[in-house]
């Protein structure tokens, strides 16, 4: 398992391995914001967190298509659905890899972007912890998404309609807590929740994953 | 470990292609499958391997212990040959890729990206996993595709100590490898199209 | 004789054949008696005027379009379970009558909330769970159509649908929370769903309800006839390419 998350990792660093993307186009969205809707700065200190956690989320998306699908081409999907490591187990590893690759950077970026959009002060611990806590979620929800794609040609416009209906609950008390630090109430009913959710869809996504990437290999 | 098939019904895309076939695979020994192309040598293969389930009859001393290698080497193109083997070990819990390098004269290469390498390079990696995991049964698809004559020289060396070593190997391949094989042509066994039994969709007929 | 046989394709298209005309005449019959005895026969509330009387198309598409996902989500465990290609084609064949249900909800909806609310659309929690709801449906049929494969379309799209319901429920609650937590203490009405009908205008929407109900069965009782009929079409194809 830690072989397969190694693997990851390094070739996410290395050349073609698409790390930083999601980071930039995370910075190209937050700066494209205020174009669309003008530069006052009461206006984007109200809707700073909700740009930064829609912006979050497209960036995580942004990268799913090649979670799975690099692997399936190249034959590495079948040859680890035939090694004893557990399928459960490397579809966990690999949503790992691709939250420390994507959701890591965008959650460590966040604040520096939030001084673009005039966050309110007492706004950027909340924004990072709430990132902190829900990016996990969309990394094993977004896994799902792929592993139902991965052998379909051009799944990629197809995997974001799937994933986006189920990123609404965590992006809605995601926001919400961030919102609501952003405006100096109390964020922890829907950290609370963002947490729940985080962590049942860490317990149990990755076997509705490793089911349909069975499945879709046959 | 012996590998034992009994009355295999195999489907492909809902329609069955193989019937009745049953074969059993010693430990030492090795079984080659031969038939045209689309007879379901490589449905059989990817079955044998787990990758998808028969519609009927039962393979038994699989579980755990096959090493697979299909069309697809799994090779990463930015990783080096010793990573690309290097995690395949580690996946199946072995550490040691020295014999593998060794069998393959893969030492030259060893730090070359994957993805420099020809198309007989790759051949070559993806068959000397083969020797990282340890595995007892070989389950090979079309091996020696894209090999010159040394490299099949190569892999038939290594199939030769695989069996000497106890293990054993089941592969679809059309050259003639010089070993002491049994051959099983699997053209009898094609299901017939008025077969109904197996075939997903034989309750719409 | 149990219900499992009808899972056999060929006695299951024969039922339904039979039923379909009487399925066809009743949900005519009800949707008809239903929408002509609510517009014409009830009186105008005295606070919305003759706009309640869309209540008759909102309510009965807003309930089968629930129900249709409930179906879809039963089907599918079946398929998952014992493997019925009834069921899952059942299930396929939900969707997309689901799907128009759904929009009919969501523009009645709209048209309703034009003169009672002075909007078109607002972010009400109802309305809001809906347009999920359409997505999720968007999500499915797209599963099906981008997959070669029809036992892999029908195990792909019976897990969706299975994760997709626990989702959709977990973001009906999250918008619930959303919204309270926006605007605090706003008094958007709540749909009428929920408040108690005098009989004046309960029993031609009873009627409405069943003729929608009837209608349902019989659109996906054809529709699933259909897929049976093209995936007989289809092994038969594939069997005489086999012989050539």
């Amino acid at each position: 398992m830690i072989a397969l998350l190694m693997r990851d990792l390094r070739l996410a660093f290395r050349a073609g391995g698409g790390f930083g993307l999601g980071l930039a186009f995370f910075l190209i969205v937050t700066t494209l914001v205020p174009f669309s809707v003008g530069p006052q700065p009461a206006l984007l200190s109200t809707i700073a967190a909700g740009v930064l956690w829609l912006g979050a989320l497209l960036a995580c998306l942004l990268s799913l298509d090649r979670l799975l699908a690099l692997d399936y081409e190249d034959g590495t999907l079948d040859l680890l659905l035939t090694a004893p490591l557990p399928l459960e187990a490397a579809v966990s590893v690999k949503a790992l890899a691709h939250w420390i690759t994507t959701g890591l950077p965008l959650v460590l970026a966040a604040p520096v972007l939030g001084v673009l959009l005039n966050l309110p002060g007492a706004g950027y611990g909340w924004l990072v912890i709430s990132l902190a806590i829900g990016t996990p979620a969309l990394s094993v929800i977004g896994t799902f998404g792929a592993a139902l794609t991965v052998g379909i040609k051009r799944g990629g416009l197809l995997l974001s309609l799937l994933v986006l209906p189920l990123y609404v609950p965590t992006l809605i008390f995601g926001a919400e807590a961030a919102r609501r630090g952003a405006a100096g109430l109390d964020p922890a009913t829907p950290l609370l929740m963002l947490a729940g959710i985080t962590l049942a869809t860490i317990a149990l996504m990755p076997f509705a994953s490793a089911a349909v990437l069975r499945m879709g290999l046959r | 470990m012996t590998l034992k098939a009994s009355n295999l019904t195999l489907a492909r895309g809902g329609v069955p292609v193989l019937t009745g076939l049953s074969f059993v695979l010693e430990p030492r020994a090795a079984l080659i499958l031969r038939g045209p192309n689309g007879a379901g040598k490589t449905t059989l293969l990817r079955t044998i391997a787990g990758l998808q389930p028969a519609v009927e009859g039962e393979i038994s001393g699989a579980a755990d212990q096959i090493a697979y290698a299909g069309h697809a080497d799994g090779l990463k193109a930015m990783l080096t040959v010793r990573e690309n083997l290097m995690f395949w070990a580690q996946v199946f819990g072995r550490h040691d890729i020295t014999p593998a390098l060794d069998a393959y004269a893969l030492h030259p290469l060893a730090d070359r990206l994957a993805g420099t390498l020809s198309a007989g390079q790759k051949r070559r990696l993806g068959l000397s996993r083969l020797l990282v995991t340890g595995c007892p049964i070989w389950v090979l698809d079309e091996p020696t595709v894209s090999l010159d004559t040394d490299a099949v020289a190569m892999f038939a060396a290594a199939v030769r100590a695989h069996l000497a070593q106890g293990g054993s190997a089941l592969m679809a391949t059309h050259i003639d490898l010089g070993l002491e094989a049994d051959v099983i042509d699997i053209t009898p066994y094609r299901a017939m199209t008025t077969l109904r039994v197996g075939a997903s969709d034989e309750a719409f007929l | 004789m149990s219900i499992w046989s009808y899972a056999n394709p060929v006695k299951f298209l024969a039922l339904s054949t039979k039923v379909q005309p009487f399925l066809w005449v009743a949900a005519a019959g009800c949707v008809i008696v239903g929408l002509i005895w609510g517009f014409f026969g009830t009186p105008d509330d005295f606070r919305q005027g003759s706009t309640v009387k869309i209540i008759y198309l909102h309510v009965p598409s807003a309930l089968m379009a629930i129900n249709a996902w409930f179906m879809m989500l039963i089907t599918s465990l079946i398929w998952l379970i014992r493997r019925h290609h009834v069921s899952a084609l059942a299930a396929k064949a939900a969707a997309p009558v689901g799907l128009v249900m759904t929009l009919i909800a969501l523009v009645t909806g709209a048209i309703w909330g034009q003169p009672m609310w002075g909007t078109w659309w607002a972010w009400d929690p109802r309305l809001t769970s809906f347009l999920i709801l359409f997505l999720f449906y968007l999500g499915y049929i797209a599963l099906w159509e981008a997959i070669e494969d029809p036992d892999t379309a029908a195990d792909l799209t019976s897990i969706l649908c299975l994760v997709g319901s626990v989702f959709a429920v977990l973001s009906r609650y999250a918008v619930q929370f959303w919204n309270q937590g926006l605007h605090q203490g706003t008094s958007i009405p709540v749909a009428t769903g929920e408040r108690s009908v005098s009989d004046v205008f309960w029993y031609p929407l009873l009627t409405s309800m069943v003729g929608f109900g009837l209608l349902f069965l019989a659109l996906v009782l054809y529709r699933t006839g259909t897929e049976i009929r093209l995936r007989r079409a289809q092994a038969l194809r594939v069997r005489a390419g086999r012989e050539l």
